[in-house]
């Protein structure tokens, strides 16, 4: 029997959003990560979904705990992770986890090495992440197909029972590349049946890549000359064009690089003054010295 | 004869909620908690038999209490108790300890007096419990 309440009591929607501070964390998210509109809106909804169920449980309507495990699927380096860490910010505020840290693992973290060494692994893991979230990178690498006896599936057949059993205890969320998990929920429905949000991360277009590279600049104190400003919007495009390319990842590690030839560049200068400008300026020459810029066999090495 | 030990040994039985409710005290303070159990009530009896390793770095009672759901589904007729350590530097050792489960029918002990040289008496304490086999001893 539902408890009933009175019909004409009104629910303040803006004193419970602002009670949530979940707004704040959304437009964080807004500020600091480019792009990922799909992302984005899927987080929105649900985050309004979870604020309207608890609105709906002090109203006394029925609201049973919505299935929360998530998927997310892309490319390298498209913020599956960072997305992850603020999605357990996100439950954490809306009072779905009750602790809201986040536990990150791979298969090697889950699967064990002889029989009977899997389940008392797994099940740590699975203890450890509990009042919060549970991310599993590469997820796909848990079901081997070619090998019948590995003791990935004893792991899925445990993480089923968990996300089933215990949905306000811990929220799963699985990631890897698209075409793989794919795959890996083909041949596993069961799992794929409990996860009620699938969310796809879409590749970075070249301009969002350079927001990217500008925001992570700014957070480091560094900024661009107008020339070198030129150089990255076309260092962006011939690196995209190149293979295992991974996005915002292969944008941080190109900006590493170029800090790393900016401090040789002064040292190699010698003597003579330096200023605050020199220390924080990255020239064209910073990125042009780059491999992206020469002939494309020389440049497949780089990753 | 109701077997007392432990932190609260005073109290009656906690109930779920009183377990959580000094889980979450325990995770709060850092401390790591570990289960053991036993069938022999003997109060020399130190060392209990650990149920799984101690679980570090835990961060909810969720955790825990699935551990101690699956102890008490395993062995429901045996003592069991919580042990919280704590590895600050200086302590290092056991800070709380209280029973969590006990057998249904708990026999109590048997004085034994043995007569020895003179008129000297030793005295013996021992469970009933004791004189059936391990595992059998709490139907």
């Amino acid at each position: 029997m539902t408890p009933v309440a009175p019909t004409d009591d009104t629910l303040d929607l803006g004193a419970a959003l602002a009670d949530s501070h979940v707004a704040e964390v959304l437009a964080t998210l807004d500020a600091e990560l480019i792009g990922l509109a799909p992302v984005k809106t899927r987080i929105r909804e649900i985050a309004a979904l979870l604020l309207v169920e608890k609105l709906r449980m002090q109203a006394g309507l029925s609201a049973g705990p919505p299935s929360l495990h998530m998927s997310f699927t892309g490319n390298p380096g498209t913020g599956k992770t960072t997305i992850a860490l603020r999605m357990a910010e996100i439950l954490h505020l809306l009072g779905y986890v009750r602790k809201g840290h986040l536990v990150a693992v791979t298969r090697d973290d889950l699967v064990g090495q002889f029989i009977g060494h899997t389940a008392p692994k797994t099940k740590e893991v699975l203890k450890r992440a509990m009042g919060g979230v549970l991310f599993i990178d590469e997820a796909y690498f848990l079901y081997r197909p070619e090998n019948e006896r590995d003791y990935g599936q004893e792991v899925i057949e445990i993480l089923l029972q968990v996300m089933e059993n215990q949905r306000d205890d811990l929220v799963v969320i699985l990631a890897g590349y698209r075409d793989r998990m794919s795959r890996f929920f083909a041949s596993n429905p069961g799992m794929s049946s409990r996860i009620a949000h699938h969310i796809d991360f879409p590749d970075y277009a070249p301009d969002e890549l350079h927001d990217i590279a500008l925001l992570m600049l700014g957070q480091l104190q560094y900024r661009l000359s107008p020339d070198a400003e030129r150089a990255l919007v076309e260092y962006i495009e011939r690196r995209r064009a190149q293979p295992n390319f991974a996005n915002a990842r292969s944008v941080r590690n190109a900006l590493d690089r170029a800090r790393l030839r900016q401090a040789n560049r002064l040292f190699s200068r010698g003597g003579g003054s330096l200023t605050r400008d020199d220390l924080m300026t990255i020239e064209a020459e910073d990125i042009r010295a780059s491999r992206v810029f020469k002939d494309p066999a020389a440049s497949e090495a780089e990753r | 004869m109701r077997l007392t030990q432990g932190t609260f040994s005073f109290l009656p039985d906690l109930s779920d909620d009183q377990i959580r409710a000094q889980i979450e005290y325990c995770l709060a303070q850092g401390w790591a908690l570990s289960i053991e159990y036993t069938d022999d009530p003997h109060p020399r009896n130190t060392y209990w038999e650990m149920f799984g390793p101690p679980m570090f770095d835990l961060r909810d009672t969720a955790g825990v209490m699935t551990e101690l759901e699956d102890v008490r589904r395993t062995f429901p007729g045996h003592y069991i108790k919580l042990n919280a350590f704590d590895s600050t530097r200086g302590f290092e050792t056991i800070r709380l300890s209280f029973i969590v489960n006990r057998p249904r029918h708990e026999p109590g002990f048997r004085l034994v007096r043995e007569e020895s040289a003179g008129r000297t008496v030793r005295y013996t304490v021992h469970a009933y419990a004791a004189d059936r086999p391990e595992g059998e001893r709490y139907e």
